[in-house]
């Protein structure tokens, strides 16, 4: 429910990093998702399509990278992809972990066509 | 094709607000904790109990949010503490700037501790700091005994977990020890707390640890 706020948070940055004048070039914004990080792609990409209607950037679209969850067991340091809501160590068995990615949301950069505006 | 670099985060702006208000209640001294749980879990009995427990020792300011409805707040206010109701109109968490907001209406000088109560909700409160020290979710027992592992992200953002109605447990299918064997596997650092809203147990083991978060927010 709230990919919708966190669409206008990326068309937000967007808006702030490019050119007023090369907003409607905007095509793919390329933005990273952790696997974990509480975010539902596919509401992510409807609710950005929603938003940018009407806007200079009326012709971008969200080009999701997914980033697997990956953790560091904190007894013997091994790194493993984390599958499951409970971690553990398939090395030592050890339930003390740190997430060392899966939990990113992040806008990566935009792609302009440099053609202009789609038509 | 142009390609024009970013690289930030999306939610960049609600933690320079959530930084913003972390600092403010570091010049107060204040403790603040974000009370986050599914809604009818308790939060709000578990905060009055808190309140009556803890009204003649501390100064206590609530931050109230719902989706509709200033109740919460008119329910904590009766208690004699100052209480600010958030409604988010439909928004299903807090977030940092509306928390800014609510606390031009509190008189921070004058209190030791702010209650942040999030709109009831196991999922979207986990993704947005709010400024607080840390996180207490608040599970009863009539949810049952796997919502840690059905709802993880929560449970690993929480430093706290209060085990609410312990009072019906013998009336339905939550085994405690599974529920806190579920909730650690999820979060090995959780502090856990069993309480009952209704008949006050528990409640001053709570209440205790509360006192020793303001002592040290102050020193």
């Amino acid at each position: 429910m709230h990919e919708l706020g966190l669409a206008q948070g990326i068309l937000d940055l967007v808006r702030q990093h490019v050119a007023e004048s090369d907003l409607p070039a905007v095509r793919a914004v390329r933005v990273r998702v952790g696997e974990m990080a509480g975010v539902v792609a596919d509401s992510l990409d409807f609710c950005f399509a929603a938003i940018v209607g009407g806007t200079p950037c009326a012709s971008a679209f969200l080009a999701i990278e997914p980033v697997p969850a990956r953790g560091r067991c904190r007894a013997c340091a091994a790194e493993f992809s984390l599958r499951t809501p409970v971690f553990q160590c398939p090395s030592c068995r050890g339930t003390a972990v740190a997430m060392v990615s899966g939990s990113e949301l992040q806008v990566v950069d935009v792609e302009l066509d440099d053609a202009g505006v789609l038509n | 094709m142009t390609v024009v670099t970013i690289e930030r985060k999306v939610l960049e702006k609600n933690d320079a607000v959530a930084a913003d208000n972390r600092a403010r209640f570091a010049r107060h001294g204040l403790f603040v904790f974000n009370m986050v749980s599914s809604p009818g879990s308790g939060k709000t009995t578990i905060l009055e109990r808190t309140i009556e427990t803890l009204r003649d020792r501390l100064r206590i300011g609530v931050v109230e949010g719902d989706v509709q409805t200033d109740l919460d707040a008119q329910r904590v206010a009766k208690y004699g503490v100052p209480a600010v109701q958030i409604v988010t109109n439909g928004g299903c968490h807090l977030e940092a700037r509306l928390v800014q907001d609510a606390l031009d209406r509190l008189d921070l000088a004058g209190l030791d501790l702010v209650v942040i109560e999030n709109v009831g909700n196991l999922v979207c409160p986990a993704n947005y700091d709010l400024g607080e020290a840390l996180k207490v979710v608040v599970l009863s027992t009539t949810e049952g005994d796997d919502k840690p592992l059905k709802y993880p992200a929560m449970f690993r953002q929480a430093s706290v977990l209060v085990i609410n109605k312990i009072d019906l447990v013998p009336y339905v299918p939550c085994d405690l020890t599974v529920l806190r064997r579920h909730a650690l596997q999820i979060n090995p650092d959780l502090t856990i707390f069993e309480t009952s809203g209704t008949t006050g147990a528990g409640v001053p083991a709570w209440c205790d640890w509360l006192m020793d978060q303001v002592r040290r927010a102050r020193a």
